[in-house]
């Protein structure tokens, strides 16, 4: 099978894939013909009678509710009902913070920590330890000391963006390969020039690597950070809905999640693709 | 007159090991060199402290009057794994290098001297390929354009050959020897090949096996210049020249290590002349 008619028929299976799993989910939702009960004062004062809205939403549902969500995505009425538009602004807006102060930290550092074998032995304790602690278990530290949820977090993001990136940068800059600093040292390249048209370019895919798990994890963590400290983006958007009970909404938002930080992989992926080289 | 090129009793131990010393030789200006030797016998990192790249433990290296302390656009060095760029098109490869040497020249100097290079190692119409889209012979044209391009006193090549085909390997040693001849340039080369040797050598340089290798002879090449790839094995004393070498290879490389062809202190290698 050549490549074409390989990516047409897993084009056809992914299709076929989601015909089955959206078939198996209108079966399962399908609404049941209920008898239809005397609607006496009663059942009434009861909500019998009345449309309910209990078990899991159907398809159509979902893409009701898709539709007056996208329809007006920008509506703001009262801090506990923004359009999605909204929620996902303040969203992108942390992570972009965050991921770009991490960036500006990560990478500089990384850089030093990669020149330097003993900086890298001396550093890489506390990275080790301080990596595998969730991002989460920061909040509670960052509130108490910032006194703003909004840049709590920013700190978040930040914090759980850094280590990939740190971790990466000083790999990559570590294993450039001997040849070309040798070229640059013989040809008395200036530090500057070293730094920026040999160990950066060299390095360049693997901080990239590390840019594209940071952004992926970023996006995990800002839900569940939002969550934590309400107010407003995706986050608190799915756990707003979820006290309304309004789970139509809340698959919404997981789609768009979903597809949002799909967008981010992408874009950082031909990032990556653009400065990596073949040897 | 002091020799452009001086190398004063080099020699390297790593802890207890030796692996060269009593490294005494001298290069004139414009005079080509090779050095042959099995594998082990230190000679890329006596090219390496020639380039400035590594430290000798004892000894010294005088280039121009000027003692060898660093790596120095003086010396261009052709590296064994050709050592390009791989993000960076052939010219810019070179641009690299130029604007090491001229880092006032403008963008159209810096290119006019690079396509001027690039023409010189016939690799016109390739300048703008990334490394990984050339063949190893054109990666290495590149690399040594590179060398030539920043106009060293002294061009020093680690096996520069080692890794092409026979057919490619010939016509860049015709390359090499006719920019060598235009240019006067002085090289000091590493090979394993010894009809590469006689073909480029003015001096061929012989080091006993490693470790404990020191130079052992220094073979005037006999053979006149002009010299044709083609026709060379046609000279009467060309096999004179090939058969010492190689039986220098096979048998007397040995003998010098275990001390039974060289007294314990002599200062510098057997001059053997041919002619």
């Amino acid at each position: 099978m050549n490549g074409r008619a390989q990516s047409l028929v897993a084009g056809l299976l992914s299709l076929l894939f989601l015909g089955v799993f959206l078939g198996i989910w209108h079966l399962a939702t399908v609404p049941k013909k209920q008898a239809e009960a005397p609607v006496d004062e009663y059942s009434k004062l009861l909500g019998k009678g009345a449309k309910k809205s209990e078990g899991f939403p159907t398809l159509s549902q979902i893409g009701e509710a898709a539709f007056t969500q996208l329809k007006d995505p920008l509506y703001d009425r009262g801090a506990n009902d923004k359009g999605i538009g909204i929620q996902l602004g303040w969203s992108l807006m942390r992570v972009g913070a965050g991921y770009a102060l991490a960036i500006l930290f990560a990478v500089p550092l990384g850089f030093l920590i990669g020149m330097s074998p003993v900086l890298y032995k001396a550093l890489n304790p506390f990275i080790q330890l301080l990596k595998p602690i969730s991002p989460l278990a920061w909040m509670p530290l960052a509130l108490y000391t910032i006194k703003d949820s909004s840049i709590s977090g920013i700190f978040v993001i930040f914090i759980c963006s850094v280590w990939p990136m740190l971790i990466n940068t000083a790999f990559g800059v570590a294993s450039v390969r001997r040849d070309w600093l040798n070229v640059a040292r013989t040809l008395e390249a200036t530090p500057w020039r070293k730094a920026f048209e040999v160990i950066l370019p060299a390095a360049a895919p693997t901080i990239l690597t590390g840019m594209r798990i940071s952004i992926g994890i970023a996006w995990l963590v800002i839900v569940a950070a939002e969550m934590l400290v309400g107010g407003t983006g995706i986050g608190y958007f799915v756990w707003n809905e979820w006290n309304n009970l309004n789970l139509t909404n809340v698959i919404f938002a997981i789609l768009v999640i979903g597809v949002v930080g799909m967008v981010l992989d992408f874009l950082i992926g031909r990032l990556q693709a653009a400065v990596t080289y073949v040897e | 007159m002091m020799s452009f090129l001086q190398v004063q009793d080099l020699a390297k131990r790593y802890g207890g090991t030796t692996v060269f010393e009593r490294v005494n030789f001298t290069m004139e200006r414009g005079e080509f060199v090779c050095i042959i030797g099995h594998s082990g016998c230190g000679k890329t990192t006596i090219l390496n402290i020639l380039a400035g790249l590594d430290r000798a433990t004892e000894g010294a290296v005088v280039m121009d009057n000027r003692e060898v302390a660093g790596p120095s656009l003086e010396r261009g060095v052709v590296f064994q794994g050709h050592a390009l760029m791989p993000w960076l098109s052939a010219m810019n490869n070179i641009a690299f290098a130029v604007r090491s040497r001229w880092p006032d020249w403008n963008r159209i100097q810096v290119q006019t001297h690079c396509q001027k290079f690039i023409d010189l190692v016939g690799l016109t119409g390739a300048e703008h390929k990334k490394p990984a889209m050339l063949s190893g012979g054109m990666k290495q044209r590149v690399g040594i354009a590179r060398a030539f391009a920043i106009q060293p006193k002294m061009l020093l090549l680690d096996e520069p050959f080692g890794a092409l085909d026979a057919l490619t390997r010939g016509t860049i040693q015709d390359e090499l020897l006719r920019i060598c001849e235009a240019t006067n340039q002085t090289v000091f080369m590493i090979t394993h090949d010894v009809d590469e040797a006689i073909l480029l050598a003015d001096r061929i340089l012989l080091m006993s096996n490693g470790p404990g290798a020191c130079l052992a002879e220094a073979v005037i090449n006999p053979l006149a210049k002009p010299r044709d790839r083609h026709s060379i094995h046609h000279d009467a004393q060309y096999y004179g020249v090939r058969n010492h070498i190689v039986d220098f290879l096979v048998n007397r490389s040995k003998r010098y290590q275990s001390g039974e062809l060289r007294s314990a202190r002599s200062p510098s290698a057997k001059i053997v002349n041919l002619r």
